[in-house]
């Protein structure tokens, strides 16, 4: 067993505020330590330790499971994450479920484009149940028909339901449109077509091939000693595979720039979305990035589409950018709703301020207040046992350090305003923009239209 | 809810999860902040230490009241050097004069606008120049204005929130565009969104003459005539700090919160309020039905909503046996009408009950489920019909009781473990007329709830046949 130890968390920065006057409170040097164990089995996970509260959250990953379903088994890795707590070992999908909710166990799988997620929430008192159920579910799901039927059920009446979202209908047609023939083209849980062609088989063989130790990354906290976890992470993972067998996924820059399609529909509001290439997570300009993307939209009140789209003009409820950061590809996205009449007017104003972004970079103070931002807001997301391990497990798959968070603020503070203005130059281009509507859009010019859009 | 990621990345491009929660009293924010806050079904969302035992105590608050009336409760939780800093009006959009419909949430928004010392936009600026985050939102029975940041900026939130207060100010520049703001967040979150027109439909329908039938968010031909004097009005008639809670949650002892609450909040003056004046519902013994068809709507279902008493106007102590109903019915994958609709029957892809207590009038139970393929609503509304009939018939048995409050009590742990839900759960129920006791004692109150206790509020509430049933159905009923 090794364990190794990182202080956390930094003290803030005294950002600018209007009122000036002393603070009646000091902070203390506040601490997260984050430890390294290793597993007598050789299975590494970081844990912050806290025995404040009764509680344990174990979160996992396995990178890469999920990325890629075979062509006509859409779906396939989403389906397992529903059906891998139906029923495990011993216990059929009823008997599962009434251990785990009579122990008040959350337990829960989720399937990503880039990895498999784990989840498992327990009291400490009910561990011991929890890390055992939690095992079963991995090394011996049933895959019962009556699960796997039930589940493919849900799953199609949840891609039924969202058909009357338009929102859903914007980012399907965005995706499929920006990554033709690609996984990240498809819909995650699968089509109307490919969902009834999966088998209890082709779960058994995704649990197979995805869930080695080689590609397993994990994160704890709460009320667990290093000595305890280590146990526990032989006993829950130790009987997994030694590697898996994923397949390998191709990179692929988003296609559709500059195209500008309108999917009618009989909405009173347009949707709008709009991306272009972004940039990964190890990619050395992402703090700039962050920060470019916090000034354009990525703040909420105070960024610029919100003060231009909604607080000037009140054209939009919400407009906001974003940047996303895939293994395979990158994108940065802007999107918002607005009237139909006034959608034209909105999509104008957002391409502006992409150019203004482009040329102009972005000011001294706007800068400065980003860094605040960016540095200063981080501890909230500490909010509870399972936020922190969930944080753990983000750091870990990014392979940032475990001493990240203390370098954290470092790498924002050092982004400068030429930093941002290169990077802006470097991402933001409004003519290359693939730009979706679903609704009515008056004032738009489509280069495509489709009708219905689903 | 609708995707509208503010700072995150990842969370941006994760798969939505299939189970949805029904679309429950919604409070309704100024922005939809990305998971925040979360609402829970259940007014309380309470812990106990140890894991299973029924104790009084759920957040341990501690409580005091300024000299001016304003009450203020802390709970101390020092697991990071953050806090959760809000201020809770007793007054929401039932308490909207008629005609004005939107205008509580509308004040909301009007909110950020600006005071002397705060020019307009300015508040979420500096919240977030300082590295914190913040937000509002309204329901029918209390509006919300919240901050998180780290403990150090605990007295500039508090200033600033004091500010607003007393000093609001507005300006027709300011206030016109906000209304076309609150008029596309209507259309974004609900005409957009065949599943909340129903909703609001069916809420419509069930409350006749009581304004919980009037949307939160308004009416949209009010909506578009409230004016800059409305919201005035309405704010110096009801945000007054004797109309206020202070919340505090997080990483501060109530040695370092009384001198700053009595310094910021504790000057301005007591003022008058009103009475909450709210018309009561007329006796209604007809059951309704409400159809929405739209041709977007590829996945039909079916929901049902009864009166039931809220923890205020609880005479006959159903309350807590309606919770534990709801646990027993609709409490995960091996509750009654999963089970029965979902497993055996498979006649249904999902099916859920719930019931939320926390409401200072009247406030109801609904149940609902949508079809599996090829099932079609009358068959899914008949089996429906039929697990209600057999509940109210025949009840639940002891065992079923047990099960169901040990768990509520297990969950129940977890409820501590964050730092808005406290200040969430506490600010909503004083708010809704319950006090801090009533929240404490949430635990040994379920505890002692009996099977003959749940039968007889399942009788009284699912007994009524005067419900509204709502379908959402597509244009053609293909197949059916």
């Amino acid at each position: 067993m090794i364990v190794l130890s990182k202080r956390l968390m930094s003290k803030r920065v005294f950002g600018a505020c209007l009122f000036l006057f002393a603070f009646a409170i000091t902070t203390p040097a506040a601490a997260i330590e984050i430890k390294r164990v290793v597993s007598p089995g050789g299975i590494e996970a970081w844990l912050v330790e806290d025995h404040k509260v009764p509680i344990i959250a174990l979160e996992w990953a396995f990178e890469g499971a999920g990325a890629s379903d075979p062509k006509g088994k859409e779906g396939l890795a989403n389906l397992a994450a529903r059906t891998l707590d139906e029923g495990a070992g011993p216990y059929d999908s009823q008997a599962f479920a009434a251990r785990l909710q009579d122990n008040a166990i959350a337990l829960g799988y989720d399937a990503g484009r880039d990895g498999f997620g784990g989840s498992l929430r327990t009291l400490s008192d009910r561990r011991d149940e929890a890390f055992e159920l939690t095992r079963l579910s991995l090394a011996e799901p049933r895959f019962d028909a009556e699960a796997v039927e039930r589940m493919r059920a849900a799953v199609l009446s949840s891609l039924r339901r969202d058909q009357a979202d338009p929102n859903y209908v914007g980012r399907r047609l965005f995706y499929s449109t920006a990554y033709p023939g690609h996984p990240y083209g498809d819909e995650i849980r699968g089509t109307l077509e490919s969902l009834p062609t999966i088998t209890p088989d082709d779960l058994r063989g995704f649990v197979k091939d995805g869930f080695g130790r080689d590609r397993l990354v994990v994160a704890a906290a709460g009320d667990i000693s290093p000595e305890d976890l280590g146990r526990a992470l032989d006993h829950v993972f130790g009987g997994l595979p030694a590697t898996s067998a994923n397949a390998a996924i191709p990179d692929i820059e988003p296609k559709g720039l500059g195209e500008t399609l309108v999917a009618t529909r009989p909405t009173a509001q347009t949707v709008m979305l709009m991306g272009q290439t972004g940039l990964k997570r190890a990619d050395p300009d992402w703090y700039a990035a962050t920060v470019m993307n916090y000034v354009l939209g990525g703040g909420g009140f105070g960024s610029r589409l919100m003060e231009e789209v909604r607080e000037k003009r009140g054209l939009s409820y919400g407009v906001y950018s974003y940047l996303i950061p895939m293994e395979h590809s990158a994108l940065v996205m802007a999107g918002g709703n607005t009237v139909n009449a006034k959608a034209g007017q909105a999509l104008d104003i957002m391409r502006q301020e992409w150019k203004r972004m482009a040329d102009e970079g972005v000011t001294e103070e706007e800068l400065a207040d980003a860094k605040t931002y960016l540095t200063g807001s981080f501890p909230l997301q500490l909010s509870s046992t399972q936020a922190i391990a969930g944080i753990l497990l983000q750091v870990k798959r990014d392979e940032l350090g475990i001493d990240y968070l203390d370098r954290r603020d470092a790498f924002i503070n050092g982004v400068t305003q030429a930093d941002v203005q290169r990077v802006a130059k470097r991402l933001l281009d409004p003519n290359r923009l693939l730009t979706v509507l679903v609704g009515r859009p008056e004032g738009v010019t489509a280069t495509r239209t489709i009708d219905g859009g689903s | 809810m609708h995707s509208r990621p503010l700072c995150s990345q990842r969370e941006a491009h994760a798969p939505q999860r299939p189970h949805r929660s029904p679309p429950w009293k919604r409070p309704w924010r100024r922005l939809a902040a990305a998971g925040v806050l979360a609402f829970a079904l259940a007014g309380a969302v309470p812990a106990a230490t140890p894991a299973f035992a029924a104790e009084k105590g759920v957040f341990f608050p501690e409580t005091f009241t300024l000299s001016n009336g304003m009450q203020v409760v802390l709970v101390t939780n020092q697991r990071v050097p953050v806090v959760t800093h809000m201020v809770w009006y007793k007054v929401g959009a039932a308490d909207e004069p008629r005609g004005v419909s939107g205008i509580a949430h509308f004040l909301e928004h009007l909110m950020f606008k600006g005071t002397e010392e705060v020019p307009p936009g300015a508040f979420s600026r500096i919240v977030a120049k300082n590295g914190g985050r913040d937000n509002a939102f309204t329901s029918w029975d209390y509006t919300a204005y919240f901050q998180n940041v780290a403990r150090d900026r605990l007295e500039l939130v508090m200033k600033m929130e004091a500010d607003r207060m007393s000093n609001l100010r507005l300006t027709d520049q300011l206030v016109y565009p906000e209304r076309d703001v609150i008029i596309e967040e209507r259309r974004q979150r609900i005409e957009n969104e065949p599943a909340d027109r129903i909703g609001e439909q069916v809420n419509a329908t069930l409350y006749v003459h009581h304004p919980y039938g009037t949307p939160i968010i308004g009416w949209p031909q009010e909506m578009a005539t409230l004016t800059r004097e409305e919201a005035e009005s309405f704010y110096k008639s009801w945000y007054a700090p004797n109309n206020a809670v202070l919340v505090v949650s997080g990483d501060v002892t109530a040695e370092e919160l009384k001198p700053l609450a009595e310094k910021y909040y504790g000057g301005i003056p007591t003022r008058p309020v009103p009475e909450r004046v709210r018309v009561q519902e007329p006796p209604i013994s007809a059951a309704r039905r409400v159809i929405l068809r739209d041709d977007e709507v590829r996945q039909p279902s079916i929901r049902r909503n009864w009166l039931a008493p809220s923890y205020r106007t609880d005479k006959e102590g159903y309350a807590y046996p309606l919770q534990v109903l709801s646990e027993i019915m609709s409490g995960g994958p091996t509750s009654r009408l999963y089970r029965s609709l979902v497993v055996d029957q498979r006649i249904a892809t999902s099916a859920w009950l719930g019931y939320s207590p926390s409401s200072w009038d009247m406030t109801s139970l609904a149940a609902g489920a949508s079809p599996a393929p090829g099932v079609t609503m009358e068959k899914l509304e008949a089996a429906l019909e039929a697990d209600i009939r057999t509940l109210v018939e025949k009840g639940v048995t002891e065992e079923e009781v047990t099960t169901a409050k040990k768990r509520m009590l297990a969950e129940a742990a977890y409820a501590r473990d964050s730092l808005t839900g406290p200040a969430q759960t506490l600010g909503a129920a004083i708010a809704t007329g319950q006090s801090i006791d009533d929240v404490e004692n949430w635990p040994v109150r379920i505890d002692a709830v009996t099977a003959d206790q749940v039968n007889a509020a399942a009788r009284a509430v699912l007994g009524q046949t005067n419900h509204v049933t709502g379908l959402l159905l597509p244009l053609q009923d293909k197949g059916s």
